[in-house]
Parts: C-alpha cells; structure tokens; sequence
C-alpha cells in the first residue's frame, strides 16, 4: 500500500521540502552601519598609538615637515636608543633604562607581598570570620573610595618620622596599603563562592587556620591569583603619584623619568624620543594585556565589583 | 557500653564557656594584623590627622596652631581652588556621560555578533592598560597645533582647521576630556558588555515575538535591567575622576596658568611646591566629604532597606 | 566502637532557635538515621555533633567522653559531605591521607590505613587519580575512605548520596549498609530521602522544627507513627487522611465524616477511651486499602473512583468519600472505571488516628 506512494519519490524530489523565497543577505545596510560605526571608533582608538610609533621612527626633519599619518622615509630607531640610553630628564643623561630597573625593583616587591596579604585576609574574613573582622574590612572597603590625597600627606610625615622616607620600602609599603581594599575583596569573593563543606572537612582532617590555607587555599587560588597579579603589575607599573613622593630620586619609576624626559624644556624638543620613551614605558602594561587577554577583562570586572 | 552515664541533674553546660577553637581564632587575627593596622593607621588616624591639620597653620611642617576655620575660608576664595573644583565638575560629568553613552553604544554594537569580537574589544579596552602619564603625553601631542591633529588638517588642505583646546584656557579642559573618554570608554563598554550579557536570552526573544524594534529593546528593556553592571562602571569612573593627576600633570601641567587646576593637583601642589601643608589638607578634607556622603548615604539605604526585609519575614 | 549520647542540646543562629532541648541516644554499633524536611534541624544537629558548630546549651558525648568544646578531631569522628568535598588538587590518596598527615602519624601507619581502606571500598585503582578525573560514586567512595582511615568509632554522614543520580544512588545505599555491616561502627546518617532511611536505618529519628518527632525502628515508624507529621512524611505514595469526628454511638466506635459518612474503627487500638465527638484525623496507607474483603477484621468504605493511576507493577486508584479523596493501591490488572461505585475495605488495626487539633495519635 505503500509503495504506490514511494513510487513517485521523484516529485517528492523535485516539490520536496526546500524553503521558499530568497535566503535573507547577510550584508544588510543595518550590518554596513555597525561595522561602519565599530572600525571608526576604533581607529579614534588606534590612531594615536599609530602616530606615536611612526613619529618615533622618524629623524627631526621629517617630523618638522608635518605629514603626521605618513611612514617614515628614512626608518631609524635612533631615538628609541636615545630615549632607553641618553635623554635626559634635566639632571643626568642617561636615559630611560634606571628607571625601568627601578620600576622593576618597586613592581616585583609590591605585587607579591599586596597578594600574600590580601590572599591570607580574604582567607580569614571568608572562613575565620572573627568578631570586628568585618567592620575592619568594611573600614577598608570605605578606604577603596578616598581618594589618595586625601591621606597620602600623613602617610609622608609616617614615612618620615620612621626614616623610610624617600626608600624603596616607603613606595613598596604604600603600594601595599593601597592595594588591599581592591585585593582583599577579590580574593574573600572568590574564597566565599568556594563550597563551605571544603572548609569543614579539613577542620575534621585537624588542619588549623595556617596549614588549611597552605594545604587547601593556596593550590585552588590559582586562578584568582592570575588576575591579581595582572591588576597589580598593571596598577602599580603605571603609577605616577606615588611614584614621585615617596620612592626617592634614585628609585624613581620608569613613569616618573618619562615625565621628566618629555617636560623638560631645554633645547628644541626631540619629538622622536619623547614619544619612543612612551611608547617604551609602556611597553610592559600592554605586553602583560595582550598575552592575558581575557584574564585581563575579567580582572577588570571582578576588581571592579563592589562588595 | 563505655563509661557511666551521668546523672541526669549534671547535664547543664559548663558554667563557664570556654573559649573554643582559641588557637585558630587567634591565629586568624594575627594573620589580619596587616588589614587592621591598614585599616586604622592609615583610614581612621590618616584621615583624623588629614582633617586636623586643615584646622592649623601648617606651612612647611605640620604645627599644632589651631585657627578654626581660616583654612577654608582662604580655600574656597582662593581663585586656583574655585577653578579645580569648577573644572572637577565639568570633567568629571562629561567623561563619565560620554564615557557611559559612547561605552554603551560600543557595547551594543559589539552584541551582534561581531566576527573579530576578540580584536575590537583588544583596541578598544588597550587605553586602559596604559598609564595616564602615558596618555596624557600622547594626547598632548595629539592636540598640539604644531604637531597633531590640527597639523595634520593644515597640511590636507584646510588652513583655517582649528583643534587645539589645550592652548586657550576657556577649552583647555575638553581637551581633557577627549583623553578621559579615550581611555575610559573601553572599560565602560567591557563592564557594560557583560552585563548586557547577563540579560535572560529569553527577554530578547519575548521582545522579539512582540515585535519591538531592536533599538527600543537595547535601551529600554535591556538597560534598565543592568542595573548592576551600570553602578560598577559609573562607580569605577567616579573613584577615577576624583583621583585624577597623572593625567592632568603629564596633559597641561595644570595650565594653561591654572585654567585645568583639579582638586587633587591642588592639594600636592600645597604641600609640595607651594609649601602650604595646611591648605593642602584643607582641601583635602574637601575632598573627602562628598565620598563620605555617598557612602554614607548609600549604607544608610542598604541597612534601612535590609532591616525593612528583616520585619517582613 | 562508641555510643552518642546527646543531652538536652540548644543550637541557636542570632535570634534564631534551631534546636532546643533536644536529647538522642545513640547505641554502639548502632546505625541512626536523622531524616525530615529541609530546615528541620537535621544538619545542624550532625555538625553540633562534630564540632563544627557551636552549641548554646547541652552536652555531646562521644564514647562516654564529654566532647562539647572539643575539636572535631579531636572527637573520634569521620564524616563524609554531601558535596563529597574532596580536596580538587590532591590525589584520592592525597584526600584520604590529608588528616593522618596533619595528626602526624608515621608514613607507615598511613600507607597501611590507606591500603586497608581503598580494599575495603574497592577504590585501589583509583588512589592516584584527582577528584576532577573521578565519577560521582567513585569520589563518594574516596570520601567515605578519608573517613574510614581515620579508625574511628563514629562515622557522621550528611546527604551524602542526594548529589548523585536515582541508579547511583541506589548502588551506594546498598555499599553503604554493607559497610556498616562489616565495619558495626556507630553510624548517624542524615537524609531526606525517605527510602534511605527506611532501609539503612536501625532507628529513625523524624525531625521538624528542631524536634525530634519520632525515634523507632523504621517497622515502628511507618506502621505505628507517632504523629500526623511523621506519617504523611513517611510512605510513598503518601498516607491517606479523613478527617471527621469521632461516634461512640451503639457501643462501636466509628468515624463520621463531615457528610455523614460512617465509617467504622473496631478494632483499632486506642490509647485511651474515645470520647464521643472528638474531631480525628484518621490516617490510612494507599497499599492498607483493599477493593475485597482480604482479611476478616476489615470494615466496608464506600468510594466512587475518580481517576486511575496505572504505575506499571501497580495502579494508584483516587476515589472520594464524600468530600475527601483517598488513594488505593492496587495490582497491575485493574479493570475498573472512573465513576464506579465499589466498597473498598480497610483493617481498622492498622490505620492511625490522629487528634485533628494536636496530630498526636490517639
């Protein structure tokens, strides 16, 4: 009975089941306008980077020519050597690379010790939560919104009095205390969303608050110290503030003899250099952005949440 | 069975509660010492000390001289002072509005499935990754009538182009906001991106069966439910705005003469160069107050809010 | 082996009273179950007896030792989670041995409590293996093993089987009673699955609202439940109730429902002399109602059906008495339709009654 239907499988074939109509293009005016709208906005973004490494790359008399957007006619990195060996920021002439060292010497400290930190108070306020614990932690959070002028001049008499002034210990210890808020609030919000039952099941295997948090925390926080670290390096590479107060002219980081380097005023201005100087200062930041790429959007988000 | 049972009458607790896990507890503390001397040292007596000074005469050191309210009066008729606050203002509503609107247009345009995704939000979000020394100086270029973009239109043609604002102390501070909005649109629009995100996939289709347009759904049906992502990126400009100083020192220096004066450069000029300590913390303590209102105020309404949830239950 | 004896213990969170004047003997060797609604206090109560939790009154006593302020490893327990909570980046070996290492016991020692225990729940293929590289019931088995190694007399058990699928859940329900049969530790289990409790348990202790409704052997508390809570808890499907009052009218007593309905009770087992009048409650199980007379000392109830239920091994079959719809549980075969009057029967013994005001069995 069948068959007589299936016979004719050659108009099921040909009236089958193909959708009528044109298939919709893809390409739609709607379509033309977004793509249009998103590579102008991000040309606004890009153009001034490219600017800055073709101005870089090009000799004086090019550059007093004008034609901004053009590619150098004669390439020369000359003025990358000069900003990393010989500018000078209006005392000595040597240059950049100090104060890369020196952002170097304040960087690697700071990051490590404001994430030690904030890991072991996260830890307590997550699961040791003490009486006054959350009040001294609100306090913080609070501290997360002054803004740093607004006690940076006693933490300069603190400094001072105890002779730290002017040290790398004084911008190492500031760059602890101004990280705390933000860190501490990342690592007790991941620590919170971590199962309580982890917790509770070390406490009946008898670890206490330290060897729970080295055994147990410590290998799970891998990812949460990922983004730490990267807001850190980040922050404190490019800070400027405290920088310039409290590191003392020898430990000036690579932002303040940038500054220094392009203000000063002596002579004509050797665009070419200032601007393969910034490019270089930074060279670090974007380095750590482009490699960690979404780590970095999400330290963003996560350092951004509010408690 | 092991051991006696007691008697019935001995089953009160302890009459004294012993302290129980006293060694982790403690251990807890000591591990946070960091977080309270932070906490105190620098929040309660930092800003204690912030305030007192304003109310003395400090010039170079700090002294004990109290003069009530000198201090602030001389702020506030102080031109330098009226021009940052007046400049804090005009910075901080535009970069955060344009910020907010241009950062939720990248975001809505950046949902429709964009193929390179992952390249525009690099370009766009890159800004943020620099310092704003770094910006500063390259907007100062950008902005140079002898060397940026005004230069660049000259040389296509268009002598009469004029764009330089940093140059005239009326527009000097637009300039400054062209740099904020550079570099803080593309976290507003990573921040309001996810939130957008966040939106139930059904709402879309829901507005979609009902046949509302597409833009109509994105700004008044999506936006009101991100309420969130909407209060961490103005939160996030905000605490920037207020703190600004990288930027203004490496853009103008604070000029032209004091016309892109901000409070924050205000209070280390005074107790840097300017060697009046006491003004510094005077502004200082100006500074502080609208962040304490805000929290203040925001506190209030959460705890009023919860304790109003509490009765009900 | 130990006993748990718990006296007249008082757990409370802020303003909030969990659990109040709450006692519970627990034998040696004996398997307890706690079971009972979410918010019953079940869980509280295991982690009181862990020491995980703090108590405001009472005492915990673990093999005759008072143990309110001792550490939880210092109570001679082991316990397994409901979410297994084993540690994500040790091995299953790293999990088992993480607490005798923090006691500082010899390698030695762990080694061989280590091998003992991964026999006996048959996981030795699996010790060098991570959590993440486990099933669901092989990462039981290695919570159950950390347990296991620390040689203790109590095992505390919380939900550990509600994260796993029906088919698991069931072959780890059987494992675990082949433990407790082979290990005769103390056990106390807390469950809201009915099922489990029922088959693991020696005694059942029903909960809610922080009290211990009932504490029997699971035969007890399903026939004879002490209050209308614990019986329409227990039973799948759940017991059936008519509520009406109670007629001491021509020397029988008897049950009239709101329409006049007579239903007779001879036969049931009042604790004290009905009194004629009393609104009842009187409970009887789906499996207990009859559509023949199978036993002699059965009482006719009128029933006009409603819906029927085929289950597969059994129909469910609804009919109402009046206002009140009861279920019946019946064979496979059923050849009966809705809006057929029938006469189902019911033996007055072993139903309930429960006082319609107090829901305490009368």
């Amino acid at each position: 009975m069948s068959g007589a239907v299936l016979a004719d499988s050659g108009a099921v074939e040909r009236w089958g089941v193909e959708p009528a109509g044109r298939k919709p293009a893809r390409f739609s005016a709607g379509r033309l306008g977004i793509y249009a709208f998103l590579v102008i906005s991000a040309l606004f973004f890009l153009v001034p980077l490219y600017i800055m490494i073709v101005t870089s790359l090009k000799e004086m008399d090019e550059i007093r020519l004008g034609y901004l957007f053009s590619p150098p006619q004669h390439l020369t990195f000359q003025p990358w050597a000069d900003a990393w060996l010989h500018a000078c920021t209006g005392r000595d002439c040597n240059g950049l690379s100090p104060g890369f060292f020196n952002s170097v010497k304040i960087t690697l400290p700071s990051v490590i010790i404001s994430i030690v930190i904030a890991a072991i108070n996260g830890y307590a306020l997550s699961f040791w939560r003490y009486r006054g614990a959350n009040f001294f932690f609100g306090l913080l959070v609070f501290g997360a919104f002054v803004p740093y002028q607004v006690v940076v001049y006693p933490l300069i008499i603190a400094a001072r009095s105890t002779g730290i002034f002017s040290t790398l210990a004084a911008i190492i210890i500031v760059h602890t205390i101004f990280g705390m808020p933000i860190l501490t609030l990342l690592f007790r919000n991941f620590y919170a969303s971590l199962p309580i039952e982890l917790f509770k099941a070390a406490r009946v295997d008898g670890a206490g608050f330290w060897r729970t948090f080295v055994y147990i925390m410590i290998p799970m926080s891998v990812p949460i110290t990922t983004v730490a670290v990267i807001l850190q390096v980040t922050g404190i590479w490019n800070d400027f503030l405290f920088g310039i107060i409290f590191s003392g002219r020898s430990n000036w980081p690579m932002t303040v003899q940038l500054n220094n380097i392009v203000q000063t005023t002596t002579g004509t201005r050797a665009y070419n250099v200032n601007m393969a100087a910034t490019i270089i200062t930074a060279a670090i930041p974007l380095a750590i952005y482009f490699i960690s790429g979404r780590w970095f959007v999400r330290g963003i988000a996560a350092g951004s949440v509010k408690g | 069975m092991t051991g006696a049972v007691p008697a019935p009458d001995a089953v009160a607790p302890a009459a004294v509660r012993r302290p129980r896990r006293t060694t982790s507890y403690l251990q807890a503390v000591l591990g946070t010492v960091p977080m309270i001397a932070v906490a105190v040292g620098v929040y309660i007596i930092g800003i204690a000390f912030t305030v007192y000074w304003s109310f003395t005469d400090s010039k170079i050191f700090p002294s004990d001289r109290l003069v009530g309210f000198a201090q602030y009066d001389r702020l506030w008729s102080s031109d330098r002072w009226q021009t940052a606050v007046h400049n804090i203002w005009i910075f901080g509503s535009l970069s955060i509005v344009c910020n907010m609107v241009f950062g939720y247009l990248l975001a809505v345009f950046m949902d429709q499935r964009i193929r390179q995704e992952d390249l525009l939000r690099s370009i766009f979000l890159y800004p943020f990754a620099m310092s704003l020394i770094v910006t500063g100086l390259i907007w100062q270029w950008m902005l140079d009538p002898n060397l940026g973009i005004e230069n660049v239109i000259h040389n296509l043609g268009w002598t009469s182009f004029h764009f330089s604002p940093l140059v005239d102390k009326d527009t000097a501070i637009y300039g400054l906001v062209i740099a904020g909005i550079w570099q803080g649109s593309g976290v507003t629009m990573a921040i309001l991106l996810a939130g957008l995100r966040g939106v139930d996939d059904e709402i879309w289709k829901a507005a979609r069966v009902d046949g509302i347009p597409t833009w109509r759904t994105y700004l008044f049906i999506a936006l009101p439910m991100m309420r969130g992502s909407l209060a961490t990126a103005f939160v996030l400009q905000a605490v920037g705005v207020i703190r600004v100083y990288d930027l203004i020192i490496a853009m103008t220096g604070g000029g032209p003469g004091i016309a892109t004066n901000m409070p924050a450069v205000y209070v280390i000029d005074m107790i840097g160069s300017s060697q009046n300590v006491a003004q510094g913390m005077a502004a200082a303590t100006m500074m502080l107050l609208p962040v304490v209102l805000v929290i203040g105020f925001g506190g209030a309404i959460t705890w009023y809010r919860r304790r109003r949830q509490e009765e009900r239950a | 082996m130990a006993s748990v004896s718990i006296r007249k213990l008082g757990v409370s969170f802020g303003h909030l009273q969990v659990l109040k004047d709450l006692n519970l003997e627990v034998a040696e060797g004996e398997f307890v179950v706690l079971l009972g609604p979410s918010g019953c206090g079940k869980s509280t109560l295991l982690n009181a007896i862990a020491g995980l939790l703090d108590v405001n009154a009472g005492q915990v006593w673990i093999g005759g030792r008072n143990v309110t302020w001792e550490e939880p490893k210092d109570r001679g327990i082991g316990m397994v989670f409901q979410s297994y909570a084993l540690y994500p980046r040790m091995t299953a070996e790293g999990n088992m041995s993480f607490g005798l290492k923090m006691a500082r016991t010899p390698k030695a020692e762990i080694d061989r409590r280590v091998a003992r225990a991964a026999g006996i729940l048959q996981i030795e293929p699996l010790l060098k293996r991570r959590p993440v590289e486990l099933s669901g019931g092989q990462r039981q088995r290695v919570a159950i093993g950390r347990a296991l190694v620390r040689d203790v007399d109590v095992f505390l058990f919380d939900e550990p089987l509600s994260n796993l699928d029906a088919k698991l859940r069931t072959e780890l329900r059987v494992e675990i009673k082949k433990l407790h049969m082979q290990l005769g530790s103390t056990m106390i289990y807390v469950t809201h699955d009915q099922i489990e409790a029922l088959t693991l348990a020696d005694r059942v202790a029903v909960m809610f609202n922080g009290v211990i409704q009932q504490l029997a052997t699971p035969k007890e508390v399903y026939q004879r439940p002490v209050n209308r809570f614990v019986a329409g808890f227990i039973g799948s499907p759940a017991m059936n109730f008519i509520t009406g009052r109670l007629s001491t009218a021509n020397g029988a007593v008897a049950l009239t429902c709101s329409d006049g309905v007579r239903v007779v009770l001879d036969g049931y087992g009042f604790a004290e002399r009905p009194e004629d009048g009393r609104p009842v409650v009187v409970g009887i199980r789906p499996e207990q109602i009859h559509l023949t007379q199978v036993f002699p000392d059965s009482v006719p109830v009128p029933l006009t059906l409603t819906l029927i239920e085929p289950m597969g091994a059994d129909s469910l079959l609804w009919g109402s008495i009046g206002a009140e719809t009861v279920s019946i549980r019946t064979g496979p075969d059923e050849t009966h339709t809705i809006g057929e009057k029938v006469q189902a029967h019911f033996q007055p013994s072993r139903a309930s009654v429960f006082d319609a005001k107090t829901g305490i069995r009368v």
